[in-house]
């Protein structure tokens, strides 16, 4: 596998000239960037410990100093340290794999027995003021941008609840001008009608809100750091509220402070160095539930994809081994932890996984906004789709992904929660 | 068994010392903990019940099997007692194991909490079987809240690994005049023989069986084991010599009368 780069900008011949203009110096011309260190107007500050001992240890973290004596070792040890993790996701650790997957099915055996969770994401709004260099939604893509109305929002959960779905995580683009937090709020409300469970996947927003949000229904936050290292984040992340990384890292933190029952964490695979951002990734929710014990924890491992105007973007160094490693470890390390494998894998990888590590999947997965009905039914919804955030790869139905882990011996769940 | 030897919790009667726990719930373990290990009691997580699955659990629940369903989710004692009034809407009856948990990583119960839940629910009528960590203070106090039976952990949950807390439910079963049930931990027969031989009510078992090879075969292992331990404990186990020599009368043997 070669060290290369992914080649994210694309230029839409629709952006005026004095919007490629600004478009060419941010990606060119770092000193006309704002700080990505520096918090916006309105972004609450927390005093947490938390960032500088996760950064702390990834920044003394090199992988390549661990042997497989140190593999052994960390696959011997009933409790497995901070430095046995270290060594899990070490090169040395590849040859290990086997073992490693038989260790994470014990693990995951022994916590969440033979049940695999099922969810839909929702996408209600796909505007967004960042400029993310991966990301389809970045405000400099050329698609087709669509915000649902409240009808529009009851229409889709009406069509995915009748599939069968009790658990719905809610997504936006990040734009508060667009979608602000009341608008997700009523949402959730919404929501709260036809299924169990309700996630927001969303940009950060303060404590206040996140306690407005969970009284409006949502109980669990996701929240992608997308790389925990902060210069790098900077080059990807070139403008809007997205590119302060300390605000972002401390969202997890601001939604427990503010009632949520769970948060979720991850680094998005392809970005920067796998390694150092999936020991990070464990790491945030280790330390964070250290703090917080009654909080669940839970962790994604999503990789690079291709979107919409540049279906070249790929994971780069990070293959389905490289993946499964690093959710193996991440089993191993937090086995109380949840674990989801989304869309972004392909339907072999994630019936393979869900008998390793992973315990929640998503089903019926559309990424763009308003089009359940013409996936679901066949039957033309007739208004304009908004465009999706990435290319899925497993666009299995809710009907057939329940059926092919039946099929695999597992016990697919629809619900294991209660709103109180 | 021969003889009459039933197992009373809060006034009802059941034949089987063993009690299937919630958690790993697939169809096939309820089905084995039926038939193979006697179940009449099985938990069932109130959350998990909240479905509209059509394959929801209440469905697979034999008839003649009473429900026990848990609190599992509750993190205080205002949640416990909100999940319990829950279950008793949903007609899953009046028995409730309160288990309240501040906890996600070990899913250690909250003693304190937990105390203050069985009050409430116990006034309310519910049949209170309150999940805890072994100590007889709380074990006396949940006997004081209202409690039907007290149900100490043997080690952490889904550990499989025994009677961590040996010591310890063995005052609680010396000490307190209610069922003392053992949960949690519990990973092999010889375990549940030894616990009842020690004199525990019953038994509850989950993932145990859940991660078993041959899942009806284990659940039977467990029903024989759980009955040749009570049968031990009825019978009045052997002279064990605990504490130092017994064979003779070193110190007393001068005596003559």
């Amino acid at each position: 596998m070669g060290k290369k780069e992914n080649e994210f900008f694309v230029d839409s011949r629709r952006l005026s000239q004095a919007a490629l203009e600004k478009k060419h110096k941010l990606e060119t011309d770092p000193s006309c960037r704002t700080s990505h260190m520096e918090y916006m107007e309105g972004m609450e500050i927390l005093e947490s410990d938390i960032c500088e001992k996760v950064i702390s240890q990834m920044e003394s973290y090199d992988y390549s100093k661990y042997t497989a004596r140190d593999v052994r070792a960390a696959l011997e040890h009933e409790t497995c340290s901070v430095e046995d993790f270290k060594a899990l996701l070490s090169p040395a650790a590849e040859p290990f794999l086997e073992q490693m997957a038989e260790r994470a099915k014990l693990e995951t055996s022994k916590h969440f027995g033979n049940t695999v969770y099922l969810f839909t994401p929702l996408y209600i709004a796909n505007y967004c003021e960042n400029y993310c260099v991966y990301c389809g939604f970045n405000c400099y893509n050329d698609i087709s941008r669509v915000k649902l109305s409240m009808e529009q929002i009851e229409h889709e959960m009406k069509v995915i609840a009748d599939s069968g779905m009790e658990e719905i995580l809610i997504l936006t683009g990040e734009s508060r001008a667009k979608s602000d937090v009341k608008y997700i709020g009523e949402a959730c409300r919404l929501a709260r009608k036809y299924f169990r469970m309700v996630g927001l996947e969303i940009y950060p927003v303060n404590t206040d809100e996140y306690r407005y949000l969970h009284e409006c229904g949502a109980d669990y936050i996701t929240v992608f750091q997308e790389t925990y290292d902060s210069d790098k984040y900077e080059n990807l992340h070139l403008m809007g509220h997205k590119r302060v990384w300390p605000y972002r890292f401390d969202a997890q933190e601001r939604a427990l402070k503010g009632g949520m029952r769970g948060v979720a964490f991850s680094a998005l695979l392809g970005l920067s160095d796998f390694r150092k951002d999936a020991l990070a990734t464990a790491l945030h929710a280790y330390y964070l539930q250290r703090k917080y014990p009654y909080a669940e924890m839970s962790l994604s491992c999503p990789r690079l994809r291709p979107i919409v105007n540049n279906d070249k973007i790929n994971p780069l160094d990070v293959g389905e081994t490289q993946l499964c490693q690093v959710l193996c470890a991440y089993r191993i390390f937090l086995p109380f932890v949840g674990i989801t494998v989304s869309s972004r894998e392909s339907a072999r990888f994630r019936d393979g996984i869900v008998k390793i590590a992973a315990t929640k999947v998503s089903a019926g997965v559309s990424t763009g906004v308003g089009d359940h009905e013409d996936k679901y039914t066949g039957k033309e919804a007739g208004e304009e789709a908004g465009d999706e955030q990435f290319e899925i790869n497993d666009d299995r139905s809710f009907g057939k992904m329940y059926e092919d882990i039946e099929k695999g011996g597992l016990q697919p769940v629809l619900n294991d929660y209660l709103y109180v | 068994m021969e003889r009459d030897d039933k197992l009373i919790i809060g006034g009802h009667e059941f034949n089987s010392r063993f009690i299937l726990g919630s958690g790993k719930y697939s169809l096939n373990l309820i089905e084995a903990a039926v038939k193979d290990a006697g179940a009449e009691l099985i938990t069932l997580a109130v959350r998990r019940a909240n479905t509209k699955d059509n394959e929801s659990i209440l469905d697979y629940i034999p008839e003649g099997v009473t429900l026990l369903p848990n609190t599992s989710g509750a993190r205080t004692a205002d949640e416990a007692v909100r999940i319990a009034r829950l279950a008793r809407e949903l007609g899953c009856g009046d028995f409730v194991k309160v288990e309240i948990m501040r906890d996600a990583k070990y899913l250690l119960p909250d003693n304190t909490e937990t105390i203050k839940a069985t009050e409430i629910l116990a006034k309310e009528g519910f049949v209170v079987m309150p999940y805890m960590y072994p100590d007889l203070n709380v074990a006396r106090d949940l006997v004081d809240a209202g409690a039907a039976a007290v149900m100490p952990l043997a080690s952490p949950i889904g550990s499989n690994k025994g009677l961590a807390t040996k010591e310890f439910i063995q005052i609680l079963i010396d000490e307190i005049d209610l069922p003392i049930i053992v949960d949690a931990g519990i990973g092999r027969p010889s375990q549940a023989c030894e616990a009842m031989e020690m004199g525990a009510a019953a038994i509850m078992a989950n993932t145990a069986l859940a991660t078993a090879g041959d899942l009806p075969m284990m659940a039977s292992a467990f029903k024989k084991a759980i009955e040749a331990g009570r049968q031990a404990y009825l019978s009045g186990l052997g002279r064990v010599l605990t504490r130092g020599a017994a064979a003779s009368s070193p110190l007393t043997g001068f005596l003559r009368d």
